[in-house]
């Protein structure tokens, strides 16, 4: 296990931190001491989130003092219990590009010096990972994106983006779960919803988890968006 | 089903329990009340669970009919409250029955106050939570606050406990204080101190900082001396607390209150520590607030002086 430290943060969270950078070797050491905390149900403990780099621990310090959940966390960590395994499945996204879905698509082709359907085809080339969620319910941090169509975010973010909408800021894809301001370029749209709390499993993406986006035409996405619609 | 029937709605009132614990890795905000102690001191002496779900009442309070006997008790921001047109005190047991009516009056101070009614109250139940988000309209009533006319189902109330008599008042705990337009919260250095120019701990302390009208249930925008960092800073995403103290580019901090995201990008530079939190609750635009240091030993004595209060409303 590589090196980390914990670090508090007020008198009710402790936060193992990893290498500060975005890289899936050490967002995978963060997940998986994430899903090894869970593992040693540490009493006292009310929250476990990973992040990019980090596992936020939520705790009740009237029911944990801090010497002692500091050394249950180390050794939870380093010596995982068998129980704490990462499960991670692959989730093929069909996403319709560009058009009135993915108004900011020109704009990235030009940023790229490609064509529309180069930048389609360098979005779906990839296998993602998803780092982290955050934001909003269900929304993944994915990545990472092709450079050349990694385009920083935009100045002014805007005021609605519809659900659906898939959409790159820099190295990071994501699709919007519910509609919601954004700041993201928007490039597409999927009838897939990231997060329905009335499936048995509201949540479709999880940490550790792999994403493929497809391309599929305007008709292929109103057929599926019907058929969600009815089930 | 015993019910209790909205007459007004007030400003803004939701159903809030203890919060949306456990999901904040699926990007699911916390929630919960703003001011946890309150919200807790009316479960106890409405002779509710801890876990019960209780009304939060911002800055013009509701009227509420009841269906049922029960026990309400309304804590938190000071308002003049009536039962049936009769004056009676915050902090104390009320004893309701069909057709009761409890109206809010005059906000005295404070901003949010609390109200238990024995059983609590039965909204449906999101992700283990009853807490309202509105921001992703979850919990609560269709995930939206209150309106006229809106109906919410009571639990049963828990017989084995004896709830106040009507007359007895608790007195709230030494280190909840209800601010009266201004508070001093205590804090503890954030884990991104390191990152502000070396005086910007000192510069935290050194002036009160406004609460800015932009301010709600996700955080408070604070107005006050600025909180530089040495240039750009490139920070990765980690998790937000609640009470940190995060600072954008404009050097102006926001305070991380019950309905902020799971995560952020900013430069923390401190964390109201926990039992200050609920004071921070009781803020409002326009209100001032001053930060100042203390340690992890101080914040824990001040959480459990709050919940030896908590202890003894419950057991009298």
């Amino acid at each position: 296990m590589s090196t980390f430290q914990i670090v508090p943060v007020g008198d009710a969270t402790m936060v193992v931190e990893f290498e500060e950078r975005i890289d899936p070797a050490v967002n995978a050491r963060a997940i998986a001491a994430a899903e090894a905390l869970r593992a040693a149900a540490i009493a006292g403990v009310r929250d476990v989130v990973p992040t990019y780099r980090s596992v936020a621990v939520y705790y009740d310090p009237l029911l944990t003092d801090y010497e002692r959940l500091v050394w249950r966390l180390k050794d939870a960590i380093t010596a995982p219990a068998p129980a704490a395994r990462v499960e991670h499945v692959r989730i093929r996204v069909p996403v319709c590009y560009g058009e009135d879905f993915g108004p900011d698509l020109p704009e990235i082709a030009k940023f790229a010096r490609a064509s529309e359907a180069e930048v389609i085809e360098l979005h779906t080339s990839r296998t993602y990972r998803v780092f982290m969620l955050g934001f909003m319910p269900g929304f993944a941090y994915m990545g990472l994106v092709d450079s050349r169509i990694a385009v920083p975010r935009r100045e002014t973010p805007r005021v609605r983006v519809p659900a659906g909408s898939v959409c790159v800021a820099g190295v990071q894809t994501s699709v919007h779960p519910v509609e919601a301001p954004s700041g993201w370029h928007l490039i597409g749209r999927t009838p897939v919803r990231p997060f329905d709390p009335s499936r048995r499993d509201p949540f479709l993406m999880k940490p550790a988890d792999e994403v493929e986006f497809f391309a599929i035409d305007r008709d292929e996405f109103d057929r599926l968006d019907r058929a969600q619609a009815s089930s | 089903m015993p019910s209790v029937y909205i007459v007004k709605p007030g400003l803004l009132t939701t159903v809030q329990d203890r919060g949306r614990w456990g999901s904040q890795s699926l990007g699911v905000s916390v929630s919960g009340p703003m001011d946890s102690y309150s919200h807790r001191l009316a479960n106890a002496i409405a002779g509710n669970d801890v876990g019960a779900a209780t009304l939060e009442v911002t800055l013009s309070g509701p009227e509420l009919e009841f269906d049922d006997t029960r026990t309400v008790a309304v804590t938190g921001a000071e308002f003049e409250l009536t039962v049936d047109r009769r004056p009676v005190a915050m902090r104390s047991a009320l004893d309701v029955s069909d057709g009761s009516v409890l109206r809010f009056g005059r906000r005295i101070r404070g901003t949010r106050a609390y109200v238990a009614i024995s059983g609590g109250i039965t909204t449906p139940s999101t992700l283990g939570s009853r807490s309202t988000h509105l921001p992703s309209a979850m919990g609560g009533l269709d995930g939206r606050a209150l309106r006229a006319e809106d109906r919410l189902p009571l639990g049963e109330p828990l017989q084995s406990l004896r709830p106040f008599r009507q007359s007895r008042t608790v007195e709230s705990s030494s280190t909840w204080m209800l601010p009266d337009g201004r508070a001093t919260l205590r804090v503890l250095p954030g884990p991104q101190l390191d990152r502000f120019v070396r005086i910007a701990w000192d510069v935290l302390q050194s002036a009160p900082y406004v609460v800015g009208s932009d301010s709600n249930r996700i955080g408070y925008r604070l107005v006050g001396p600025s909180l530089e960092t040495p240039g750009k800073l490139d920070l990765i995403s980690d998790a937000t607390p609640l009470g940190v103290l995060q600072v954008p580019p404009s050097g102006q901090p926001i305070l991380l209150m019950a309905d902020r995201q799971t995560t952020g990008g900013y430069p923390k530079i401190a964390a109201v520590i926990s039992a200050d939190v609920s004071v921070a609750g009781q803020l409002g635009p326009g209100d001032t607030v001053r930060f100042v240091a203390c340690s992890t030993r101080e914040a824990l004595s001040a959480l459990i002086a709050q919940e030896r209060s908590l202890m003894a409303a419950s057991r009298s």
